[in-house]
């Protein structure tokens, strides 16, 4: 892998694919790409984490009710 | 009734070298409807998967998303104000396996708002794995002429390939 990030493009009109390295604002828009990406993953597994966590505790309380784990399951689907 | 008619107006396959991001330009205006088929791994080394994010006519605004989605383990929505055009595989996922995705866009050279359509799959020998539906909407009423895709803030690997299709309704 190169240091510097390289572009393809493809003009339909030819057919012909072109490489050349990003501009620096390229570069700079990228970077804050992967940065709102990874706050982005960061936050999406947090969400599915509490969600998660959630069905767990409601689980557990419908088993202190006396509920079977069979029953339980017949609730989700 | 109508009788689609699919051409292939472009492709290209990443070279050993990775690419930031792959660009269709001058997209000739003589089609009904675009279609891009890809199959698509990732520089990414935190996730098994990363977005594909799009670019039309060299514009990131007015974009807006919805999607539906399972990881392998629970399943969710999810909206957002950037373009997805479909999922590469990432890193993280088992060696040598890339994503599927494809996205329809009807309509690309009318004066309306551009909306798209796009499904994806990714593929890892583990429970991880993403299967996604994407509904966009591009709130601009230009023709579009030229589109790029780019993995969030990463890189395409080579052997990731792209394929740009017109599609004509009799």
């Amino acid at each position: 892998m190169s240091d510097t990030p390289i572009a393809i493009e493809v003009d339909c009109s030819t057919g012909i694919a072109t490489e050349r390295p990003l501009t620096a604002d390229e570069i700079a828009a990228r970077d804050a790409a992967a940065a709102a990406a990874e706050a982005d993953r960061v936050a999406r597994e947090a969400e599915i984490a509490a969600a998660e966590a959630a069905k767990a505790s409601a689980q557990a309380k419908l088993a202190s009710l006396g509920l079977t784990a069979e029953e339980i399951a017949a609730l989700s689907k | 009734m109508a009788n689609p008619t699919l051409f292939q107006l472009a492709t290209t396959t990443v070279g050993s070298g990775g690419v930031s991001s792959v660009t269709f330009s001058a997209i000739p205006q003589t089609y009904t409807d675009l279609l891009i088929k890809g199959s698509a791994r990732a520089t990414t080394s935190v996730s098994n998967w990363v977005d594909i994010d799009v670019t039309i006519n060299g514009s990131t605004s007015n974009f807006s998303f919805k999607e539906l989605y399972g990881t392998g383990s629970s399943a969710a929505a999810s909206n957002g104000t950037t373009g997805i055009f479909g999922y590469s595989n990432g890193s993280v996922a088992t060696a040598n396996t890339f994503s599927n995705f494809e996205c329809y866009i009807p309509n690309y050279t009318s004066s309306n708002y551009k909306s798209f359509s796009a499904d994806s799959v990714t593929e890892n020998n583990a429970t991880a794995a993403l299967a996604i539906f994407d509904a966009g909407l591009w709130s601009n009423t230009a023709a579009i002429t030229s589109i790029s895709l780019a993995p969030n803030g990463t890189n395409f690997l080579q052997y990731s390939t792209f394929t740009l299709y017109g599609i004509r309704n009799y």
